[in-house]
């Protein structure tokens, strides 16, 4: 990927009236065309619409107006995002043939700044996975080796901006479902501090962990494409009441304090944790002050994960009955057809999820695993507080290997829960981290290294991301 | 006696097993919220509408939408904990998990174990006082309609759902259970409505649903300390008929219990025209809502300057109410007028009267106006401006109209839902005398009668009957009595 394609560029270009957005459009829909039916990374491509956007975009550029900061930029959307009239299916059956009456808060956002949707993406079935191998459709593949997954559950965002279909897609993060696909394709992938992006029209998962961020090829987007979709929104009421971070990328990394997390390196593979030690040491060449920290409570993680995740997916995805929307399989009376829709509708992976947090959330049952995991969840938030008195920010590895192979992990759920090792302390925490390629395995794919930040310190994560993305280079 | 088997009749009380029984019960009132729009969406919040008009993706529960609570909803629920004496605590909202039609996302948004009003009670007009547990927010569901096979729920071929109720604020207001009869359920729960019209947060209407009420009700003999096992009845949805399913649960718990069986807690249905209550479901086959904590929303805290605003904004309470109604009929009321006093006050009808009487109008004949006419459709009389009522009672006191005229004009006036009653009354042919044709009259006789004026006007007033009684005979006895009186009076100050 080179800067020419990157957000920044095209949208430069289209203001000032050296592309048309209309072309701009037109070269991401054929490559689109061309490339992917072997990848798999759109669920739906939106060609109409994104040329009639496209036209809008160059005639407010003709008539003076400027269109926004993404001007003419093709922008990928996950199939968990609402989007007017297109379809959105969360990669499920049952939301076969719903389309949204009205746009997330992120699309309108995205579309005022000028931004040319072009499609849906693949992901796991409601978000639950790290391959995109649950999605009941169709897997995705690995640009970078087509024998290998994108990651998940992101990955038809990830591998669409990897493959150079758009520069700048979105995606959700529950427990890395952005860094992971992130790291995986070798794209930049931000989860946001928890609030700072509406959820407003994302189809939840755990609401209490989801998040709305960008995936692209260069830190500079990551931060122009958070300017335009953060920010508060009365429409969530857990959108933090205060205007998008303004990041400064060109702050550096200089006096920085930066914590090199023995929980994020030391148990991920040999080749993994040697990129991440390079990043430490590219970091501490820039100016920053890198010392060892060990945190732990994030070893608790993972299992707080899989039972909060669960509860409260058990609980958001009870809407899908049959009796409003999507898929319906009649039953002899109410309960039955219930039973008919969401047995034909939900793959298994999204069922062992509602069935995990069902238990969970039961009566006896709730005070030794729901209540637990909410124990947990508070003590690793103290646990991070500690540790940011000591250092600005934290860094390790985003997964604990390289993109592994279609089907290897398919048969063996808990070896697949723990791709989401590094990524879900950020989650149960609510704060912000970044994944951010740094060199390769010894298999040559990509590697992405992690920062960490308190919340709301996104500009401070930017800069330092971006002291990582010019090193890396 | 099985769970689903009718109970005995209300007369199986009578005798002399009867009186070693005490009935216990406690009362759950569903009340909607009189506000402008939903609790967690801008859709209206409105009665009677076409089906599924009033929905949008939140109360429809479309996948990606999130809740924004209402303030009006919440100042609403203080106003209902300030008139119950409440303590007004930082709240949260849980999801109650269970599947149903007419619930868009299959579970209730609820306050669970921190609501938002907690404690307190209500004094009912018998002197009795029966505590509050709580008073919390929650939200309705749609309405469900059962089609074809006569629209019973178990033989219906298909069912109807109505999401317009879906999402309309609610406060849940839970008694202790301190109610010993169904007469004082009826009397609990009449009281309550009136405390909830009172304060501006329902319109009280039974009928239409914004006030549902459950009852838990046990039994157990005279002097024993323990509450028996308890049934809990839905689908009470006038206050004859908690009333009346308190009293036959009761019987049928008391029957049971005589027989030497045991009483079964389970939810029960009461069967307005079988007159009897019907087994829901068993606790044995109780959902487990798996309740937790509402993700999409925040902790709820109102400041003390918020608090303090509700409390002061709820209007007179009933109690107070009655209390100036009393007032302004003095110490010389009859049974039969405090009888008036809180039938209109329980109805919400009492500012007519106060209107009526701080215009000029004497208390009893405001107090029956308001009883007997307004009463009779109290949803329309609450249109009507109290300064026309008023108006009416007026012309009816001083005699202008008769009482059969006023009741006439009166039910126009409440169909219009206002309007002068003069001129009612004069489009229907009642018409009073003007003052100016009044003095017409008046200069006529006089000077038909010019020695009985100079008497008069000499300063002999018994000579004011004469004049009077001459005016009435002229205008076939339309005229008032007092107008005709001042105007004599000021035709002799003018000669002098
Ligand atoms: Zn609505």
């Amino acid at each position: 990927m080179t800067s020419g394609r990157s957000a920044a560029a095209l949208a430069a270009a289209v203001r000032a009236q050296e592309r048309r957005a209309a072309d701009v459009v037109e070269e991401a829909l054929a490559a689109i065309t061309a490339g992917d039916g072997e990848l798999g990374a759109f669920l739906h491509v939106a060609a109409e619409e994104a040329r009639a956007a496209a036209e809008a975009v160059d005639r407010a550029v003709a008539d003076g107006r400027d269109p926004g900061p993404l001007a003419g930029v093709p922008v990928a959307l996950k199939d968990n995002l609402c989007t007017r009239g297109m379809p959105t299916t969360c990669a499920s059956r049952i939301l076969d043939g719903w389309r949204p009456p009205y746009d997330a808060t992120v699309v309108t956002r995205l579309r005022a700044a000028g931004a040319v949707i072009v499609g849906k993406t693949n992901m796991d079935e409601f978000a639950m996975g790290s391959s995109t191998e649950n999605s009941a459709i169709r897997p995705t593949r690995n640009p970078r080796d087509s024998s290998r997954v994108p990651g998940g559950s992101s990955g038809g965002s990830a591998a669409a901006v990897a493959a150079g279909f758009v520069p700048v897609a979105l995606g959700s993060d529950t427990g890395g479902s952005i860094r992971q696909p992130a790291a995986f394709c070798g794209t930049v992938g931000l989860k946001p501090t928890y609030g700072a992006v509406s959820r407003y029209g994302l189809v939840a998962f755990a609401s209490s962990l989801d998040q709305i961020g960008p995936l692209t090829a260069t830190v500079a987007d990551a931060a122009t494409m958070l300017e335009v979709i953060g920010g508060h929104d009365p429409a969530d009421s857990t959108s933090i009441d205060r205007p998008a971070p303004r990041p400064a990328l060109d702050a550096g990394a200089d006096g920085l304090r930066v914590g090199l997390c023995r929980e994020l390196v030391d148990g991920v593979a040999a080749d993994v944790a040697r990129q991440v030690r390079a990043a430490a040491d590219a970091l501490a060449a820039a100016g920053a002050r890198v010392e060892e920290v060990s945190i732990p409570e994030l070893g608790w993680c993972l299992s707080a994960y899989y039972l909060l995740a669960p509860a409260e997916a058990s609980s958001n995805l009870a809407r899908y009955d049959g009796v409003r929307y999507g898929l319906r399989k009649d039953g002899d009376d109410v309960a039955a057809m219930n039973v008919a829709t969401r047995t034909a509708g939900f793959g298994p992976e999204v069922k062992r999820r509602i069935m995990l947090g069902t238990y969970a959330l039961s009566a006896g049952y709730y005070d030794a695993y729901y209540a637990q995991g909410q124990k947990v969840r508070t003590r690793v938030i103290e646990a991070f507080d500690r540790a940011y008195r000591g250092v600005d920010l934290l860094l390790g590895a985003t997964t604990p290997s390289t993109a592994f192979r279609l089907g290897e992990r398919v048969d063996d759920p808990l070896a697949m829960y723990l791709s989401d090792v590094c990524t879900v302390p950020s989650n149960l925490a609510g704060h912000p981290a970044i994944s951010v390629p740094f060199g390769t395995g010894d298999d040559g794919l990509p590697v992405g290294a992690q920062l960490l930040a308190p919340a709301l310190e996104e500009p401070r994560l930017l800069a330092a991301a971006a002291v990582l993305e010019a090193a890396a280079r | 006696m099985s769970p689903g088997a009718p109970a005995g009749p209300a007369s199986d009380l009578v005798g002399p097993a009867a009186s070693d029984w005490e009935t216990v019960v406690g009362l759950e009132v569903h009340c909607e919220l009189k506000t402008v729009t939903k609790l967690f969406c801008g859709c209206p919040n409105s009665f009677g509408d076409e089906p599924d008009t009033n929905v949008c993706p939140v109360c429809l529960g479309l996948p990606g939408s999130l809740p924004v609570l209402n303030e009006q909803a919440v100042e609403l629920a203080m106003r209902i904990g300030a008139a119950l004496q409440a303590e007004v605590r930082p709240s949260t909202f849980h999801r109650k998990n269970y599947f149903y039609p007419d619930m868009p996302k299959d579970y209730q948004i609820s306050q669970y174990d921190e609501p938002i009003n907690v404690g307190g009670w209500l004094d009912l007009p018998d002197g009795s006082r029966v505590g509050i547990v709580r008073a919390h927010l929650e939200e309705d569901t749609g309405k469900t309609t059962h089609q074809g096979a006569g629209g019973r729920i178990h033989s219906a071929d298909y069912a109807l759902v109505d999401y317009n109720r879906a999402g309309v604020p609610l406060v849940e207001i839970v008694s202790e259970p301190d109610i010993r009869s169904a007469a004082q359920a009826r009397t609990y729960a009449a009281e309550l409505r009136a405390v909830l019209v009172a304060t501006g947060a329902s319109d009280g209407r039974m009928e239409e649903g914004s006030l549902r009420v459950d009852a838990n009700v046990s039994v157990r003999r005279v002097g024993e300390q323990r509450f028996g096992t308890r049934c809990e009845i839905k689908n009470l949805n006038s206050l004859r008929s908690l009333a009346r399913a308190v009293e036959h649960e009761a019987a049928r718990q008391v029957a049971v219990l005589e027989a030497g069986g045991a009483v079964v807690q389970e939810t029960r249905h009461w069967d307005e025209e079988a007159g009897r209550t019907i087994a829901m479901r068993s606790k044995e086959e109780a959902f487990d809502y798996r309740y937790f904590q509402e993700p999409d929303l925040v902790p709820l805290a109102p400041d003390a300057a918020w608090q303090e605003r509700a409390a002061a904004s709820i209007g007179l309470l009933p109690a107070a109410r009655r209390h100036r109604l009393l007032a302004l009929l003095g110490q010389d009321r009859t049974g039969a007028q405090e009888d008036q006093v809180q039938s209109v006050v329980d109805q919400g009808l009492d500012d007519f009267v106060v209107a009526a009487v701080s215009a000029g109008s004497p208390a009893p004949l405001a107090l029956v106006r308001a009883s007997n006419e307004l009463a009779a459709d109290v949803g329309a009389a609450q249109r009507l401006e109290p300064s026309s009522f008023a108006a009416l009672c007026k012309l009816e006191a001083s005699g202008e109209l008769t009482a059969t005229q006023a009741k006439a004009v009166l039910a126009e006036l409440v169909e219009a839902g206002g309007g002068d009653p003069a001129a009612v009354a004069r489009s229907k042919g009642f018409e009073a005398m003007s003052a100016d044709s009044l003095a017409g009259v008046v200069a006529q006789v006089v000077e038909a009668n010019p020695d009985e004026w100079r008497r008069y006007a000499a300063g002999d007033d018994k000579l004011a009957g004469f004049f009077t009684g001459q005016v009435m005979k002229v205008t076939g006895g339309k005229a008032d009595g007092k107008a005709v009186a001042a105007e004599l009076r000021g035709r002799r100050e003018q000669q002098a």
